[in-house]
């Protein structure tokens, strides 16, 4: 398969790039939210709006309601939410949750897709326990009771995790904490007694939750896919939800790099253009390569997921690590670019560096992807 | 799709019937990679079979036309060979700076004379070709060139002096940038084609920091060079005094035949290669697992680069950015193979070193950065030309 878009997916960036910079630009969305202080910390007006535009079921399939779309085609999506610096709950709901549900029951998908692809419901996923991301462990209980379980422990940054009908909360059902096997996914509605929030605004001005389950009896159908069996649809919704998340923040090293270059064409020192001087041209055409090669690594990942490749999952680590790279570079040269105006509020490409230093987190930061990309070459 | 599959099919069993064992090796020295030519020599026979296969088949050129000893294949096609010869860890048949630089550069502009005779040529690896471009004077600024070519009517007298010569010494024949007017500094300068056995040739090896001479001095002694080599055969490429439209196309070509070669091909892991010889400290382990990182990626932008230019999809001017990735890789990769193989690989001359490749191989790759353009030039041009900053 060639590495750039056939004329379908050309069509689709070129729609989810105008609704995105129409609809869901830093105005209009972003500034918009944080300024009123908003506790969802996203619209959901442009929720709907995603459904409309069939985006929220892009990866499920049609019988689901969905686009029967694949990786390369959510990433299409998610490199503009991340160029715009939209705050939306795609990459929890459209990404990471859908894959868990895609290996629901009937009775499970039917409960809670609709909802979803409507643009009514948004679903968020509990995996970290710490502040670091370290899915190998899972410590968080779910032990028999009566015909259900009862879920005991706590989950760190769950994004949009307060603003959800139902989180996906990875949960220990047997064994200790290290075991790749014992794990279970649970399907948990929002008003499951003994769940409590503690909401926080993150330094990008989304929001994500500390939970704590303090014994919160679950039914048997909550389960979704097998009891301990969950390891590997875990790992399903993990490797889509990096690539995803990856392509979100080839965004935003874009947005930023875009930014930039105009400045360094607008903005004259010494009588000159900055952009004439040799000692910023060459940071900014060593970004561009940065950038590219981040934008090609994750193109690549997300083909070799939609093909089930074996190498999916070296690819994703390069991906997510490469682009965190990437990125960082793109943010920081944009603020030290800009000069005083980039460390001003009013001034976007701060934001720019806000929501990448999330982006870097979510699902394992790039020490995380490094050391996993030498793991799976066997050093 | 169903054909190309069946023509990943036919590619497999015709590697497999004709591809032997002893070539699906990985390169370990000059000897390994044949150049062609006219004094070239086999190093066995296995080498020798492999490449008249591909002769044969058109698979030293394979998307040449098959009129100019090329199979003719589509890009997607070509794609599918290399990704089958890439599986079997296959040899290129044939290293050729005809193939590489010449060929496209005649493919774009030669004439339908120049092409049966040079293209054909080249494929069947008849002639060596080398590039004379830098001058001692001229590097960076290429276009400063001096090396004049006087207009004799059907011949020019050329005198002048070229460096960094890949492999004069060895060359039948030279493509080289020559004045032939001296009033015009851009559109004075023809892409001239001429036999290195023609009197008044002389080459001087230059010996690098490694220890090797890939390169030499080339002079030109009042050297005749006939305007005509036969019916529709001019001896320049392109017209008299454009060569350097020919010469900045081509530069496009060299920089991505480093990019490709230069950088890391293949998708092999520095750390699983490195960790072999013992065990890494914790902090090198870390810097070599950024670099997999790196390079890993790189592969990646390889891959688009090709599929992108195949179909024109590429800026023009990204060869640029991909020499200067890939050679900045190649530069960092034996720094730390350096690093991991500490005092061993300081070794010159041991029979563990096989003659002190690591030490010679990392000198080499220090000049990945300066030949076929600097690092700073590319950025000069990515900078230019795609980001469309302001300046000279």
């Amino acid at each position: 398969m060639a590495l750039y878009y056939d004329d379908d997916q050309a069509m689709l960036a070129d729609s989810a790039s105008e609704f995105m910079r129409e609809e869901g630009g830093i105005a209009k969305q972003l500034r918009h939210w944080r300024d009123r202080n908003c506790k969802d910390g996203f619209g959901h007006a442009l929720w709907e709006q995603f459904g409309e535009m069939g985006f929220i079921g892009i990866l499920l399939s049609e019988e689901d309601g969905g686009l029967g779309m694949g990786q390369v085609e959510a990433n299409i999506v998610l490199e503009e939410i991340g160029a715009n610096l939209t705050p939306s709950p795609f990459l929890s709901s459209s990404v990471l949750a859908a894959t868990a549900l895609k290996h629901g029951s009937n009775d499970t998908r039917g409960r809670w897709l609709p909802d979803l692809v409507a643009g009514k419901n948004v679903y968020a996923v509990a995996i970290d326990e710490g502040p670091k991301h370290r899915p190998e462990t899972i410590a968080c209980k779910a032990e028999k009771s009566g015909n259900g379980f009862k879920l005991t422990g706590k989950k760190d940054f769950v994004v949009y995790g307060a603003s959800a009908e139902m989180i996906v909360v990875a949960a220990r059902t047997s064994g200790s904490d290290s075991d790749a096997d014992g794990i279970t996914l649970f399907a948990v509605p929002q008003d499951a007694s003994g769940m409590s929030h503690d909401s926080v605004r993150l330094v990008d001005s989304s929001m994500a939750s500390h939970i704590t389950f303090d014994g919160v009896e679950l039914d048997a159908d909550a389960v979704i896919g097998d009891v301990d069996g969950g390891r590997e649809v875990l790992n399903a919704m993990l490797r889509a939800g990096r690539v995803g998340a990856a392509a979100e923040g080839v965004g935003v090293a874009r947005g930023a790099m875009d930014m930039t270059v105009d400045y360094l064409k607008q903005r004259k020192q010494f009588g000159e253009l900055i952009g004439s001087f040799q000692a910023l041209q060459h940071r900014a055409a060593h970004l561009y390569s940065e950038v590219e090669i981040a934008r090609a690594v994750v193109m690549k990942a997300a083909q070799l997921l939609d093909a089930g490749s074996e190498q999916a999952e070296l690819m994703i680590s390069v991906a997510k690590a490469k682009v965190a790279k990437a990125a960082g570079l793109a943010v920081r040269e944009g603020v030290q670019m800009h000069g005083g105006i980039g460390m001003t509020d009013e001034y976007d490409v701060g934001l720019y560096m806000k929501r990448d230093r999330a982006l870097q987190e979510f699902l394992g930061d790039q020490y995380y992807h490094a050391g996993r990309v030498a793991e799976l070459s066997g050093y | 799709m169903a054909d190309l599959d069946q023509f990943r099919e036919e590619t497999r069993s015709w590697l497999e019937a004709n591809c032997p064992p002893e070539m699906r090796q990985p390169v370990e020295d000059e000897a390994d990679v044949y150049w062609g030519g006219r004094n070239a020599t086999f190093k066995n026979e296995a080498q020798k079979a492999w490449f008249e296969a591909c002769v044969a088949k058109g698979y030293t050129v394979p998307a040449w036309p098959k009129e100019y000893g090329g199979a003719g294949l589509s890009p997607a096609e070509a794609k599918v060979l290399r990704e089958e010869m890439a599986r079997i860890d296959a040899r290129s048949p044939l290293h050729s700076f005809g193939i590489w630089m010449l060929g496209p550069a005649l493919l774009h502009f030669g004439t339908e004379g120049q092409k049966q005779r040079f293209l054909n040529e080249i494929a069947r690896g008849e002639i060596r070709w080398c590039q004379g471009y830098s001058e001692p004077g001229s590097g960076s600024d290429l276009v400063s060139l001096q090396t004049y070519g006087d207009d004799k009517g059907d011949h020019w007298v050329v005198d002048g002096q070229k460096i960094w010569t890949s492999y004069a010494d060895e060359a039948d024949w030279i493509f080289c940038l020559v004045r032939t007017d001296k009033t015009n500094k851009y559109q004075g300068i023809t892409f001239m084609l001429f036999d290195m056995a023609s009197q008044g040739v002389s080459t001087k090896p230059i010996k690098l920091i490694s220890g090797s001479s890939p390169f030499c001095e080339t002079f030109f002694d009042s050297v005749s060079v006939p305007k005509s080599y036969g019916e529709d055969i001019p001896a320049q490429v392109g017209q008299v005094n454009r060569g350097w439209d020919v010469a900045k196309y081509l530069l496009g070509h060299e920089r991505e035949m480093i990019s490709a070669t230069g950088g890391v091909d293949r998708p092999t892991s520095l750390g699983a290669v490195t960790s072999r010889q013992g065990e890494l400290d914790p902090v090198l382990r870390a810097e070599i697992a950024q670099f997999d990182v790196d390079a890993l990626a790189f592969t990646a932008m390889s891959e688009k680069f090709l599929d992108e230019i195949k179909v024109g999809k590429a800026h023009p001017a990204q060869p640029n950015m991909m020499k200067y990735a890939g050679t900045e890789l190649n530069k960092r990769r034996n720094e730390l193979l350096m690093a991991a193989g500490g005092s061993r690989a300081l070794e010159w001359e041991s029979e563990e070193t096989e003659g002190g490749k690591p030490a010679r191989g990392w000198l080499r790759t220090k000049g990945n950065s300066i030949e076929g353009g600097t690092s700073e030039v590319m950025l000069n041009v990515v900078a230019k030309r795609i980001l469309e900053l302001p300046g000279a």
